[in-house]
């Protein structure tokens, strides 16, 4: 039998030399691929899941481990949707999350279709998290004919609950899946770390990436400040009352729940409690006022392909780092959801994904409006 | 040679042949003195580099210390265009520099540098559809004032030939110094410097299965020149630092055997360059060849492909077992329309897809034949790629 070709995607870090190891392994023919992603001009340097020395490092994977290496470019396309979808989601008063966008678009779509032309069979990263078969099977066996047969494909939480990166994986559709392996669900970040060792590469000791890769060595607000500066308009700080307390910096500065940094000399301890962006206020108020129940969403993704028809209780994440949340799911017609919590949560922020989960399955979510 | 592998990137670089690493071999080890030692040791080594200059320069039909020895054909082409630039101002005040708009960067780059910090003013060439310089044009832009004209010999991306001497004439006429980068030129043209009528020119050896990092310029013997690495006196104080002898040898018998074996090298290649470009062009639609349809490299055929990603197609290919070559084309993932491409006025849509094909002297019809039964498939997945 031909052996099936997986593409990696690789950043020259632990997880995705780890993964490339573990396919080569297991009797892939395995291919490394590393896209060139964009970066504000005049700090090209930064960007950091693709520095000079990023790829210089995934090139020498690729080298000891005797795969072919290709990098990608994805300056234009990344330019135009990930960057373009957080300038927006700012301008909307909302705090958006790219790395969703990313995986939706960038790694899931531009560059599996780049895998796929190539000839591969599969696309693999080194995120954590796991794919079911209908049947209960894993779906890492060597030259599972997953495409074959029509069987809707679960994701499952990575054994390793720390690292579980099912959360940005939510935005992945059948097609995708099936074309996709996460060889590090299996394992915990320091049995990965070991396999590094084991396999002898030398980025065994790199840190983690951390925050959002575009940005640099900056902040969120300076970034913005200099590639959109319309969104950074300062405006009124409202109490419950709608009496003008402050003044803001910028609706971007702030997120919700935050308690630090707002100036206002008050008798007890206030929050940013909402943003109002067609007013461009700030609404700041006591502990009490933080909290909320219920939650909308729209542009659901059913990973199972359709969405439920009646409403059930779930667990829920409303940030990749938050804890889970019980609550009842109503999937709605329009393409969205609600979800009414058990107990209030401090921080819905709109923006950001909520994510439901059926025990260690994840079965969709959805942007927060 | 990887067997399942096809090479088709010779104009990149050529395999050393194993005639030239035996005779280089002696001089790692057995005769590793410094050239410029006075004892035995020293003594082998700079008879050996001054064989292999003799050989050299019996090749160019020229003197010998007209040759210089350098790391690269990259720093020839330093050497010459600083080199001369430098002393002609200090001659003569000289301050133009004229090039055409289809060198290397290591011309072009230089040329920039020059006037970028060195106040000199760069003016191009005007070329024609297929990249060539015309003689009547150099003698319309030349001034008294300038310090050094340089027309590459054949163009690496799109494999064109300049009609060095009849340029080199017009130079020769009002005193210029005319310099040539015949890096490419050198491995399957004839290079005699007298009827090339050039006053430098750059070869590399790594383009006619020689070592990688030697190279040499030839300096007619008239020719004022700055070095622009200073140092000791080797090279006739021409370009500074210890000799590299087993490189030098190398290149030596590398250059031999271009001269020795260039009827059988040329004929060969030749039949497969026709055969590709015949096919391609016959085979696969919206294509153009990009360069000179005869008068170009002999064993070069460079195409522009519409709506293809060039980085796209070359790792399609490779992952086929085909090496192949892009004037667009970055390891890094950055591709950007290359300079020569836009020079001869092609669109991005068309400049993006550049695919050079050079063949070598072990090179098979059969190789020729797989690659092009393969090609039109390829550039057929590219465009799907490109409209998603």
């Amino acid at each position: 039998m031909k052996k099936k070709t997986v593409v990696v995607a690789m950043s020259g870090g632990v997880d995705s030399s780890v993964t490339a190891a573990l396919l080569k392994e297991q009797g892939y023919d395995v291919i490394g691929m590393m896209m060139r992603l964009w970066s504000e001009p005049g700090s090209e340097a930064e960007n950091r899941c693709c520095t000079v020395d990023a790829m210089n490092l995934a090139r020498r994977m690729a080298a000891q481990l005797e795969i072919p290496f290709y990098a990608i470019d994805a300056k234009d396309v990344f330019r135009k949707t990930v960057v373009q979808y957080f300038f927006d989601g700012y301008r909307q008063g909302i705090t958006p999350n790219p790395c969703l966008v990313c995986n939706m678009h960038i790694r899931w779509e531009f560059l599996l279709n780049r895998a796929l032309a190539l000839g591969a069979d599969f696309m693999a990263t080194g995120h954590y998290a796991r794919l079911l078969t209908a049947d209960g099977g894993r779906q890492t066996a060597v030259g599972s004919p997953r495409s074959s047969s029509f069987e809707a494909i679960r994701l499952q939480k990575a054994l390793d609950e720390n690292k579980d990166q099912s959360y940005v994986l939510h935005v992945l559709k059948q097609d995708q899946l099936k074309h996709a392996l996460f060889p590090l669900g299996d394992y915990t970040k320091p049995q990965v770390r070991d396999l590094a060792r084991k396999f002898d590469l030398p980025v065994a000791e790199r840190s983690d990436s951390q925050d959002l890769c575009f940005l640099g060595n900056g902040t969120y607000a300076e970034f913005l400040e200099r590639n959109a500066p319309e969104v950074n308009r300062p405006g009124p700080m409202l109490n419950s009352a709608g009496e003008e307390i402050g003044q803001h910096r910028g609706l971007a500065y702030y997120t919700i729940g935050q308690r630090r940094g707002l100036g206002i000399a008050a008798p007890e301890p206030l929050y940013v409690i909402q943003k109002d962006n067609n007013k461009n206020s700030l609404l700041i108020g006591p502990k009490e006022s933080l909290g909320r129940k219920q939650l909308t969403a729209r542009e659901a993704n059913w990973i199972s392909g359709s969405p439920p028809e009646s409403p059930f209780r779930a667990q829920i994440k409303i940030r990749y780092k938050a804890d889970f949340a019980w609550g009842l799911v109503t999937p709605q017609s329009n393409n969205g959801f609600q979800i009414e919590f058990d107990e209030q949560l401090r921080d819905i922020t709109p923006g950001q994904a909520a994510v439901i989960y059926n025990e260690d399955i994840c079965l969709g979510g959805g942007i927060i409006e | 040679m990887i067997s399942d592998k096809v090479y088709l990137d010779y104009a990149a670089s050529t395999p050393v042949d194993s005639r030239v690493i035996d005779a280089m071999l002696p001089y790692f080890d057995q005769h590793f003195g410094n050239p410029s030692s006075t004892h035995f040791y020293g003594q082998k080594a700079e008879a050996a580099i001054e064989n292999a200059r003799e050989t050299i320069a019996r090749a160019l039909n020229c003197n010998p210390y007209e040759v210089v020895f350098t790391s690269c054909g990259s720093e020839s082409d330093n050497l010459a265009l600083r080199g001369a630039a430098w002393a002609s101002r200090q001659e003569r005040g000289a301050d133009h520099i004229l090039i055409s708009p289809v060198e290397h960067h290591a011309v072009s780059h230089t040329a920039q540098q020059l006037a970028d910090l060195f106040e000199f003013e760069l003016e191009y060439l005007p070329i024609d559809e297929f990249g060539m310089v015309r003689p009547d044009t150099v003698a319309e832009l030349l001034r008294p004032s300038t310090a050094i004209v340089s027309v590459i010999h054949a163009n690496n991306e799109i494999g064109t030939l300049n009609p060095i001497a009849e340029i080199g004439t017009v130079c020769q006429e009002k005193g210029v110094p005319f310099h040539s980068d015949s890096v490419q030129g050198a491995a399957h043209l004839p290079v005699d410097v007298q009827e090339l009528n050039v006053d430098l020119l750059a070869i590399g050896a790594h383009k006619f299965y020689g070592p990688k990092g030697v190279g040499a310029l030839y300096v007619r013997e008239d020719i004022k020149l700055q070095p622009s690495q200073t140092g000791g006196s080797q090279e006739l104080g021409r370009r500074a630092g210890t000799q590299n002898t087993p490189y030098i040898v190398g290149m030596g018998e590398a250059f031999r055997l271009v001269q020795a074996e260039h009827n059988q090298r040329h004929d060969q290649a030749l039949a497969m360059r026709i055969r590709i470009i015949g096919h391609v062009l016959e085979e696969i639609p919206d294509v153009v060849l990009t360069g000179h349809p005869s008068e170009r490299l002999s064993n070069h055929a460079s195409f522009a492909f519409k709506d293809v990603d060039g980085n796209n197609l070359l790792m399609l290919l490779d992952v086929e077992g085909f090496a192949c070559s892009s004037g667009s084309a970055c390891k890094t993932g950055n591709p950007e329309p290359s300079g020569v491409l836009t020079a001869l006025g092609l669109s991005p849509d068309w400049g993006l897809g550049s695919l050079r094909v050079t063949v070598g002297k072990d090179t098979t019809p059969l190789e020729v034949d797989k690659f092009l039964e393969v090609l039109p498939l390829a550039i057929e997945k590219v465009r799907k790629i490109n409209h998603r």
